[in-house]
C-alpha cells in the first residue's frame, strides 16, 4: 500500500502535469506568432495601407477600423447592458417579463456568431438601409457583446451587499440615488472588467462582421459611421484563404497586432479594477 | 389602558401605532399591536428571536415596503399623522425616521462622505455647509475626537463600535426626529457598547428613540420604556422600571427572569 506521503505527491504531481498542459497551446501560440510575425512589425506595416492586393504594405486602415468597431461596440453595448442589469437587478420583481428577459439572454448568448452576422445584414444593413457600414456592424458586435455584459454586470450588482442599499433608502435615498451613489460605484470595477472581456472577445470576431462592415480592401480611413472599414480579422480571414501569395509573414504580423490590441484592452481591465479597488480602501 | 407612572409620563406620543397587523406571505408576523412612543425617550422592545420586535421597528419608517410580499393593516402615526397615507412619500418619510442597523453598514467611503452622503441627497451642496453638518454629527454621535484627523480616510478602516457610531452620525446627518436602532450593539464589545449606551443617554434629549435588543440589561440601563413582544403580539409595554420589578402578566415575568425564551 502506498503511503500517505507518496499519495500526496502523486497527486500534487499529477495537478502539476495538468495545470502544465493547459499552459502550453496558449504560450506555444503567442510564442509561434512572435517568432514569425515580429519580423513583419515594421513602421510602413503598421502605418501604410496595403498595396498590390495585400500582398504587400501595410495594415494601417485595418487596425483603425478595428479600434473604430470596437468603440462603437462599446457605445452600443455598455449603456444597454448596463442599463438592463440595473433594471433586472434593482428595480423589476421577480414576474413573467423579468424571466423571458433572463430566458433571452440566456439564448442569446449560445447563439452562434455568424448567426449574429446574418441577422445584423438583415437588421441593420438591409431592413434599416445603414449599408455595409461601421455603424451596422458596431450594432451587431454590440447585441453579440450584450449577454456577456448583462449577465457579468448582473453578478457585480448582485455581489453588493444589501445592507448598503438598506442604510441608503433608510437616510431617505430614492432607488436611484442609491443606485447611482452607492450600488454602481461599489460594481463599476466588476461591471468594467467583465466588460472589456466582452468586447475584446468581439473585437477578433469575423463572422459577425464579414456581411456588416469590413471590406477586403479600402485605403481610406472611415470618416463617418456610415464608412464601411477593413478590420484585422476579416484582413486575416482574407488574406488567408481569399487572396494567392500573400506572405506568411504579413499573416501572422496582422494576427500578432489583432493579439496585442484585445491583450491591451485585457491590461486595462486589470489595472481599472486594481486602482478602483485601492482607492476604496485608502 | 391603566395609567402609566414614571417620569416622562407627560410626553406627548411622537409615534403611535393602532391595532397593527402585518402580513408576509400569509404568515401573520404582526398582530394587533398598539404601542406609544412618546417623544424625547427611549423605548426599547425585547422578545425572543422570530417575536416580530424587528419587523416592528421596520414599519416605522416603512422599511418593509422593500421587502416583497408585506402587506399591512392598522395604523402608524407619526405627530398624529399616519405614515401610511396614500399621499406619504417613504423617502420623505424616513428623513424624518432614521434607522441603524444591527450591523455596522458604513458606505465604502471616505468618513466625511459617509456623514454628508444624507445631507448630499436632500440637496445640500455647500461646502461650508456641508463641513458644519460633518462635524456636528460626529460630535454629536462623541466620534469626532477620533476621527477629526483622518476624515478623508475610508471608513471601513474603522472599528466596529467606531463605525457604529459613524452610522449614527450619518444618521444624525439628516436631522431625524425618530431613530430607530435595530440590536445596534449585538456586533460590539462590551466597552464599545458601553460607549453606545452612554450615546444613546446622551441624544434621547434631542430625538426619540426606539430600541430593539436582545440583552435585557441593555433594555433596562438605557429605557424608559418597554414593550415585551412574543409570537407577533405585544404582551406587555409599561415603564421600564415597572416591566423589570413587577411585570402585569406572567409571560413578561418568565421572559425576564429567563424561564424561556
Amino acid at each position: 500500500m502506498m503511503s500517505k506521503r507518496l499519495k500526496e505527491k502523486a497527486g500534487f504531481g499529477a495537478l502539476a502535469v495538468l495545470t502544465f498542459m493547459a499552459v502550453v497551446p496558449v504560450v506555444s501560440i503567442i510564442g509561434y506568432l512572435i517568432w514569425i510575425g515580429w519580423p513583419a512589425l515594421t513602421w510602413e506595416f503598421l502605418t501604410q495601407p496595403p498595396r498590390k492586393f495585400l500582398t504587400e504594405g501595410g495594415i494601417f486602415p485595418a487596425i483603425i477600423g478595428t479600434m473604430a468597431l470596437t468603440v462603437g461596440t462599446i457605445l452600443v453595448a455598455l449603456p444597454l447592458g448596463i442599463g438592463t442589469a440595473i433594471y433586472l437587478v434593482e428595480y423589476s420583481r421577480e414576474n413573467f417579463f423579468t424571466k423571458l428577459i433572463r430566458i433571452a439572454i440566456i439564448n442569446l448568448a449560445g447563439v452562434p456568431s455568424v448567426v449574429y452576422g446574418l441577422f445584423g445584414m438583415g437588421m441593420f444593413v438591409l431592413t434599416l438601409g445603414l449599408g455595409r457600414s461601421l455603424a451596422a456592424g458596431a450594432l451587431t458586435l454590440g447585441i453579440l457583446t450584450l449577454p456577456i455584459i448583462i449577465s457579468t454586470a448582473e453578478e457585480a450588482l448582485l455581489a453588493v451587499p444589501d445592507s448598503y442599499r438598506y442604510a441608503s433608502l433608510a437616510l431617505g435615498a430614492t432607488r436611484w440615488q442609491t443606485v447611482r451613489r452607492v450600488v454602481l460605484p461599489v460594481a463599476l470595477p466588476s461591471i468594467l472588467t467583465g466588460a472589456i472581456l466582452g468586447i475584446g472577445r468581439a473585437a477578433g470576431e469575423t463572422a459577425p462582421i464579414m456581411f456588416t462592415a469590413a471590406v477586403v480592401y479600402t485605403p481610406r480611413l472611415p470618416d463617418s459611421v456610415y464608412d464601411q472599414v477593413m478590420a484585422l480579422p476579416y484582413h486575416l480571414y482574407a488574406i488567408s484563404t481569399e487572396v494567392p501569395n500573400v506572405s506568411q509573414q504579413m499573416a501572422f504580423g496582422a494576427a500578432l497586432v489583432l493579439l496585442a490590441i484585445v491583450g491591451a484592452m485585457n491590461l486595462v481591465a486589470v489595472v481599472i479594477r486594481t486602482k478602483m479597488r485601492l482607492k476604496r480602501m485608502r | 389602558m391603566k395609567m402609566l407612572k414614571g417620569g416622562y409620563m407627560g410626553n406627548k406620543n411622537k409615534m403611535e401605532t393602532r391595532n397593527l397587523n402585518l402580513y408576509y406571505k400569509g404568515f401573520q408576523a404582526l398582530i394587533n399591536v398598539s404601542l406609544p412612543i412618546k417623544e424625547n425617550t427611549v423605548t426599547a422592545l425585547i422578545g425572543p428571536s422570530g417575536c416580530g420586535k424587528s419587523t416592528f421597528l421596520r414599519t416605522l419608517n416603512r422599511m418593509n415596503d422593500v421587502i416583497d410580499g408585506t402587506r399591512i393593516e392598522g395604523e402608524v402615526l407619526l405627530d398624529n399623522d399616519s405614515i401610511y397615507d396614500v399621499g406619504v412619500d417613504p423617502v420623505v418619510l424616513r428623513k424624518k425616521v432614521g434607522m441603524v442597523f444591527q450591523r455596522p453598514n458604513p458606505f465604502p467611503m471616505s468618513i466625511y462622505d459617509n456623514i454628508a452622503y444624507g445631507p448630499r441627497i436632500h440637496g445640500h451642496k455647500k461646502k461650508d455647509t456641508l463641513n458644519e453638518i460633518v462635524e456636528n454629527s460626529l460630535r454629536a454621535a462623541a466620534l469626532w475626537d477620533e476621527v477629526k484627523d483622518r476624515l478623508h480616510k475610508s471608513a471601513l478602516g474603522l472599528s466596529g463600535g467606531q463605525q457604529q457610531r459613524l452610522v449614527i452620525a450619518r444618521v444624525l446627518a439628516v436631522d431625524p426626529q425618530v431613530i430607530l436602532m435595530d440590536e445596534p450593539a449585538s456586533a460590539l464589545d462590551p466597552i464599545s457598547t458601553a460607549k453606545l449606551e452612554d450615546l444613546i443617554h446622551q441624544l434621547k434629549s434631542n430625538y426619540t428613540i426606539v430600541i430593539v435588543t436582545h440583552n435585557m440589561q441593555q433594555a433596562a440601563r438605557v429605557s424608559d420604556f418597554t414593550g415585551f413582544f412574543l409570537n407577533g403580539e405585544m404582551i406587555e409595554y409599561d415603564v421600564t422600571n415597572t416591566i423589570f420589578t413587577a411585570p402585569r402578566i406572567k409571560r413578561t415575568e418568565d421572559y425576564i427572569t429567563g424561564r424561556f425564551g
